[in-house]
């Protein structure tokens, strides 16, 4: 299994048509072509990137995978991913760096302790492994951690995810990239989706800066552009779309050993295989697509941080980004049929998404092949916006995901 | 870090105020009289645009006051 | 080795330093790097992947292999100034976080300004100096410790320069920021700038980008031997710190800008290389007066020797050498430009990207706009500063500027590679990548720089690629055949490396979130109360005695308020003045019961949803004065509801006429609960008349206390017990507490025990037993929603989701085993149920507790169709154990209400 594959895709030409057009080659796009392909065998699928494969916010992610969901609907689709990565660098020959290293959610105030506890024991009736660490347990899991009860907001405890860890983001994109190319997917980047056709209120294929490409059917797939794309389709999509910034510091010997989470002061961060400390802030509130947000975020991430790892103070800033994230009302995503015929949506994972993204193409790859939900994507339908049923995971997303 | 014009007190840094999302959506004159879909709409559903968006903006270290301005959501060039 | 004479270091002043625990001794003046060099020693750590020999290449922020390790996991040996007895310890690409804490107090300061200068090299200085004379407020930042930028390097126009900085000195309204960087620009004109130990936020009418150029290398074979230097940072080692790295130079170059390096040290270069075939004839004559040798149209092939270069190969010749000097070009510090959003484009007639259109309000000037000359950068510099003046409101002139002679640059002829080993040709040294690596990226199929950066790592170092990127760029447009590069990776904030540390500023410690604190905190201070935080708050939790733990304080705190007296300090809740004479009408349509008719002098609960329907907040509202409430929040949500009132009120109605206020911390509040309630009110407000006829339950009056001090007392209660709470001005509050304390009889009581008396009365939190997913109609509080008016969430009951039979129902629970504490958080489940994952589930425990009064435990959950199984049992399973409860009615103490009617 190596690292850096000889081969990672053909640059194709788009053909006139295809089975199943997906609009949008970032991990969710590119995982639902691999799926199709291998699951259904569907293989005369093109998938369009406007831009460079996976350049969205599978770039720009903190990369943190878990399952450790509240609601039953959210852990069994989480889940499905986390059991999806355990076998992915196998499955797709291509070593995507999983790291199960552990991923803690801290509590700071008796009220998280509560959602923790909540969270833990839905978590292990649901199947998804869930601990909860007192202060001394915490401390011992992360020693740079403080722990000490006379900080601002002293950790109370902590819920522990043993099988949750981290990946290389990029790997995983072209792993699933190149898995798909040589299923006989075309990925064709520069290719930017300007309109649809339709025939009544049903879609047959897109416009294109590089022409028309007809479709049996059409998946979306375009994360924080997903209400502009949907609105060429005169579908309106209960999405909002917010800059979310992350940094990383330059390369330090290992410190950090697993993954830190904490809703309350806004901070997660993990150390990534390189030694770079990975971060990620909270929501920039304003809408925006300049994949850039205010340094004063930044400025409260880092306060919140050397709060929690005192060690970190000298460490550097070496770049700080931005990715757009399209966030829902309940926080949770949209996979499912839109009001127009043969045209689907994969959208609102926010701040989430590079964690499902197995099991995002695996049920997105069913919906487009069967044309109905899988199982596990029937809850996240657009219609629980009118019905009311929805899927709040503001407690589990928060800041975070 | 953007600088948000308050009508009442200038131009002051974005950490003074909250932001309100999409201007000019009325609470329906009648809730019960929409259709689930309506309400629903009412609820959730809320422009998104690349570009300009007339947007609201509450001063809310400052004077308090809601205000609406148009903003340029690629650029955060504020129009107006 | 240190020259003689010349350069700006002061040579009265000796440092002494280590490199790897080696003494050796520096100047005052020299960075660490210059005096590495001055010491003969010019090989650094090894590379880190490939653990190839690696020399200093660079004099400035740009330097990808001097990395050493102080207190700081990684700093530059370039950028870092040299202080006695400072110890450094070479790093291979990897720093290593210490332990011991940093005593540094890091400060921020806001500054709004009219012109910002950023670069103090020729251009800046101009454009500081004409923008400064106009009187704007200007402050002109500039990296190094000392202005001058490249002038210093070239040791041109140094009277000139230093009068300006005199100049620039006394102007009252401008600043100059040395040894300050500007790392971030952001939208409009917000830059953030770092100091040493201070982050500076200027907001600035008009930014001039002054920031001058980054000299790139040249790739060829073992192109990363110790001995290859940037020519510009040769030329800078020399002439500013009197270093000489080595003594028999040659110089490779694609531009002319090497040619001056060349001049400065011509007894010791032999040979000029020059890529371009016809290099210009007045600089080739000058080489060759200086006995200089100019191989034009000829290129480096190879570096050749093993820990340092020994020679070059250019063609089939060997020219021995023991530093080459390297140019490949330059590029155009375009990275604050660019971060502003500032549009680039790449220019074939100086090989680069450059500045093409501005976003923000700015001007970009001198190298940094591609003008290589420094009579064109002097003249940009002063046009623009004056410009960004006028711009701002200002006036002034041009001067006349300093003689600098007219040269004309000749363009570069770019040498991306050469023919020769792939493997061992670097683009970018601190990642070990090369030409090789680029070539399987491309060949993989990658197309974007983007790609190939991330495929590489090229440019991800920390010095970010400001050598690497463009030498990048350029294997990757001769790879793909390409006629032109196609464009760059994106720029992003810092420009440098900015400490966590400094980010944080003083936001840490005690002054990272604000305590607050009642007027009483000191008394619970005194009395041994642990407290709770809750938001910004500080509220007791429970008073322990000694000896005691939390659960024999909770009961016996519990058991005072059952059967004696016990008092709260219930200053947190948030409290809003609501006036005018719409009011009535406004809380009508916010809370989900009426308040328009509620009488003056009474008091009523209320609850408050979001538009969907949830719960958001409650709390009792008493009616002031008929154009005046009283809304009493949460303790967290106090701000949210203010925020949600004014919203409502100035977005959706601004036609109904009411203010609000915040008066949270105007009131101190002590609820005195308990069967003697009376008696200690007997004692503290003897004037009034408590008794149950004449001070109705809900109501509410203005009195004064037994010292006079004015109070208004309510008669309300969350614990179901008889209770008044007594509102005082928040600065009587700690004297009033005293008094009602000096009665004898009360046992204070915190958050704890104040959740225990209301669970026990089936009286939810906000926020515990709800979680933004719950109904007035889960709650059972269907006699809460009123069935006349519209308010804020009712049309959402008939969605088809909130009309479900098996919505969770908020219910009580009794374990089977009275001594039995179910866990807050633990899930509920049928008996039958299968434990096969996923195992279906009823609820979850929202609260539980021990119950003095019941004297056994009990609990609140909220249960899928819970109402329909009162009576019957569900099963907690918990890791070790699984705990039976009976479903209950969510009400335990004292059903009726005649406790707290008495």
């Amino acid at each position: 299994m190596s690292e850096h594959p000889d081969r990672l895709w053909r640059n194709p030409e788009p053909r006139s048509g295809y089975d199943v057009v997906i609009v949008g080659g970032g991990g969710h796009g590119l995982a639902t072509a691999y799926y199709l392909a291998a699951n259904h065998g569907i293989r005369n699928v093109a998938v369009l990137e406007k831009g460079w494969l996976a350049g969205g916010n599978m770039a720009r992610n903190t990369t943190i995978i878990r399952s450790n969901y509240l609601w039953d609907e959210s852990a069994a689709i989480y889940e499905h991913a986390l059991k999806l990565w355990e076998g992915l660098s196998a499955e797709l020959d291509y070593d995507i760096l999983f790291s199960q290293r552990g991923v803690l959610n801290l509590a700071h105030t008796l009220q998280d302790v509560r959602e923790g506890t909540r969270r833990v024991n839905a978590n292990r009736l649901n199947g998804v492994d869930a601990e909860w660490l007192d202060p001394d347990e915490v401390q011992k899991f992360c020693p740079v951690v403080n722990t000490s009860p006379d900080v601002r907001y002293p950790v109370l405890g902590a819920t522990l995810q043993p099988r949750a860890g981290i990946a290389k983001h990029d790997h995983v994109a072209w792993a699933f990239a190149r898995k798909a190319d040589e299923l006989g997917v075309d990925l064709i980047q520069g290719c930017e989706v300007t309109g649809f056709l339709k025939q009544g209120n049903k879609v047959v294929g897109v416009e294109t800066n590089l022409g028309p490409i007809r479709a049996g059917r059409v998946g979306m797939a375009a994360a924080g552009h997903s209400s502009v794309l949907a609105s060429l389709a005169d579908v309106r999509l209960p999405v909002q779309s917010h800059p979310l910034q992350a940094l990383v510091s330059e390369l330090l010997e290992p410190v950090h050993p697993c993954v830190v989470m904490s809703n309350h002061v806004h901070v997660y961060v993990s150390q990534a295989h390189k030694g770079e400390l990975v971060m990620g802030a909270g929501i920039d509130p304003y809408n925006s697509y300049a994949q850039r947000g205010s340094v004063h975020v930044i400025e409260q991430q880092m306060a919140a941080a050397l709060e929690l790892f005192p060690i970190f103070a000298r460490a550097h800033v070496l770049r700080t980004w931005g990715g757009i994230v399209d966030v829902t009302p309940d926080a949770s995503p949209i996979i499912g049929p839109t009001p127009v015929d043969e045209l689907f949506v994969n959208c609102g994972w926010g701040t989430g998404g590079f964690k499902a993204t197995p099991a995002s193409g695996w049920t997105y790859a069913h919906t487009l092949a069967t044309g109905k939900a899988h199982p596990l994507n029937e809850p996240f339908a657009l219609e629980r916006f009118t019905t009311g049923a929805l899927i709040d995971e503001h407690g589990a997303a928060a800041v975070a995901h | 870090m953007l600088l948000i014009p308050c009508p009442w007190c200038g131009d002051r840094d974005e950490t003074e105020f909250h932001y309100g999302g999409q201007a000019g959506v009325p609470y329906p004159e009648r809730p019960a009289d929409l259709s689930d879909e309506d309400w629903g709409r009412y609820l959730f559903v809320r422009d998104n645009p690349k570009g300009r968006f007339e947007e609201r903006w509450s001063h809310s270290a400052g004077c308090r006051r809601w205000f609406s301005i148009v903003r340029d959501t690629v650029s955060n060039e504020i129009v107006r | 080795m240190r020259l003689p004479e010349g350069g700006r270091i002061d040579r009265t002043k000796p440092l002494r330093f280590t490199v790897d625990d080696i003494e050796y001794t520096g100047c005052a003046g020299d960075t660490l790097a210059s005096a590495m060099i001055a010491n003969g020693l010019l090989e650094v750590a090894p590379s880190a992947y490939r653990q190839r020999p690696r020399g200093i290449f660079a004099a400035g922020v740009d330097e990808p292999n001097a990395l050493v390790q102080l207190d700081d996991p990684m700093q530059l040996a370039t950028t870092t100034e040299l202080v006695d007895g400072l110890a450094a310890i070479l790093l291979s690409g990897k720093g290593r976080l210490i332990d011991t804490p940093d005593p540094t107090r890091y400060d921020k300061r806001n500054v709004h300004c009219d012109v910002l200068v950023v670069g103090g090299g020729p251009a800046g200085v101009a454009a500081a100096l004409t923008a400064g004379r106009t009187g704007a407020r200007v402050i002109l930042a500039d990296e190094q410790n000392e202005l001058g930028g490249g002038l210093l390097t070239e040791n041109r126009l140094l009277d000139w320069l230093a009068d300006a900085v005199d100049e620039l000195d006394a102007l009252d309204e401008t600043r100059i920021l040395t040894g300050t960087t500007a790392f971030g620009y952001y939208d409009q004109n917000f830059v953030a700038l770092a100091e040493k130990h201070r982050l500076w936020h200027v907001r600035a009418k008009r930014v001039v980008l002054a920031t001058g150029a980054h000299e790139r290398p040249l790739v060829f074979v073992d192109n990363d031997l110790p001995g290859i230097m940037l020519s510009s940072a040769v030329r800078q080692y020399v002439n500013r710190y009197a270093a000489l790295p080595g003594e028999n130079i040659v110089v490779a170059t694609t531009n002319d800008a090497a040619y001056g390096t060349a001049f400065d040290l011509a007894t010791r270069v032999s040979t000029i290389v020059d890529s371009r075939p016809e290099p210009p004839r007045e600089l080739v004559r000058r080489a060759q007066e200086l006995g200089i040798e100019v191989l034009a149209g000829a290129h480096v092939q190879q570096a050749l020797g093993t820990r340092r270069i020994g020679g070059v190969r250019v063609g089939d010749r060997q020219i021995a050498c023991d530093l080459l000097a390297v140019s490949g070009g330059w590029s155009p510090a375009v990275h604050l430009f660019s971060q502003s959003q500032g549009k680039i484009r790449y220019d074939e007639r100086v090989a680069a990207f450059v500045a093409d259109k501005s976003v923000q309000e700015q001007h970009i000037v001198g190298a940094a706009n591609a003008v290589y000359d420094l009579a064109g950068c002097l003249r940009e510099g002063f046009r623009a500063g004056l410009e960004a003046a006028k711009r701002t409101g200002f006036d002034g002139s041009l001067p006349e500027a300093p003689y600098a002679a007219t040269e004309t640059v000749a363009p570069p002829t770019p040498v991306w590679f050469v023919d020769g080993p792939e493997d061992r040709q670097f683009v970018d040294l601190q990642r070990d990548a090369t030409v090789a690596d680029v070539r399987r990226a491309t060949g993989a199929g990658m197309r974007s720089v983007e790609h190939v950066k991330r495929y590489t790592t090229i440019g991800t170092a920390h010095d970010q690629g400001k050598t690497a990127g463009f030498a990048a760029i350029g294997v990757i447009t001769q790879l793909l055949g390409a006629e032109a590069p196609q464009g760059t990776t994106t720029y992003r904030p810092p420009y440098t490396p900015v400490s966590f540390a400094l980010l944080a500023g003083r936001d840490r410690g005690e002054l990272h979130d604000p305590v607050r604190m009642t007027p009483m905190h000191d008394w619970h201070v005194r009395n041994g109360a642990l407290f709770e935080n809750v938001g910004q708050w500080k509220r007791p939790w429970y008073y322990p005695r000694p000896g005691e733990d939390r659960k024999t304080a909770v009961l016996r705190e519990c058991r005072a308020a059952r059967t004696s007296v016990a008092v709260m300090d219930a200053s947190t809740l948030g409290k809003i003045d609501i006036q005018g004479p719409d009011a009535g009408e406004f809380l009508n349509r916010m809370y989900t019961n009426a308040f328009a008719k509620l009488k003056v002098g009474h008091c009523r609960y209320g609850l408050l949803c979001r538009p969907d329907g949830m719960v958001f907040d409650d709390g009792v509202v008493m009616r002031v004065a008929e154009n005046r409430f009283l809304a009493t929040t949460t303790t967290g949500n106090a701000a949210a509801v203010l925020d949600w009132f004014e919203e409502w009120s100035q977005t959706e109605w601004p036609d109904l006429k009411v203010w609000f206020t915040s008066v949270t911390e105007q009131w101190a509040t002590i609820a005195v609960v308990g069967p003697q309630a009376r008696t200690v009110l007997s004692i503290v407000a003897p004037d009034v008349d408590c008794s149950a006829e004449s001070f109705e339950f809900m109501t509410f009056r203005d009195v004064r206390l037994a010292d006079g001090t004015p109070a208004r007392i309510a008669r309300v209660s969350f614990s179901g017990e008889l209770a008044f709470e007594i509102n005082v001005d928040g600065r009587h509050g700690a004297e009033v507490w005293n008094a009602v304390m000096a009665t004898g009889l009360p046992t204070p009581y915190g958050t704890e025990t104040m959740h225990v008396l209301r669970a026990e009365k089936g009286y939810v939190i906000v926020g515990q037993d709800t979680d933004g997913t719950v109904t007035p109609q889960d709650l059972g509080m269907e006699w809460i929603v009123s069935p006349r008016k519209d308010f804020v969430g009712k049309r959402s009951y008939r969605r088809p989701d909130a009309v479900r039979p098996d919505r969770k129902q908020l219910v009580g629970l009794l374990p089977v085993d009275p001594e039995d504490l179910l866990p807050e958080g633990a899930q509920l489940i049928a008996p039958d149920t299968s434990l096969a994952q996923p195992v279906p589930m009823l609820g979850h425990v929202t609260s539980s507790y021990h119950s003095a009064a019941l004297e056994r435990t009990f609990a609140l959950a909220l249960v899928k169709g819970g109402r329909q199984l009162i009576g019957q049992t569900v099963l907690a399973p918990l890791r070790d154990r699984t705990i039976a409860a009976t479903v209950t009615e969510p009400i335990f103490y004292d059903p009726e209400g005649t406790r707290r009617d008495g």
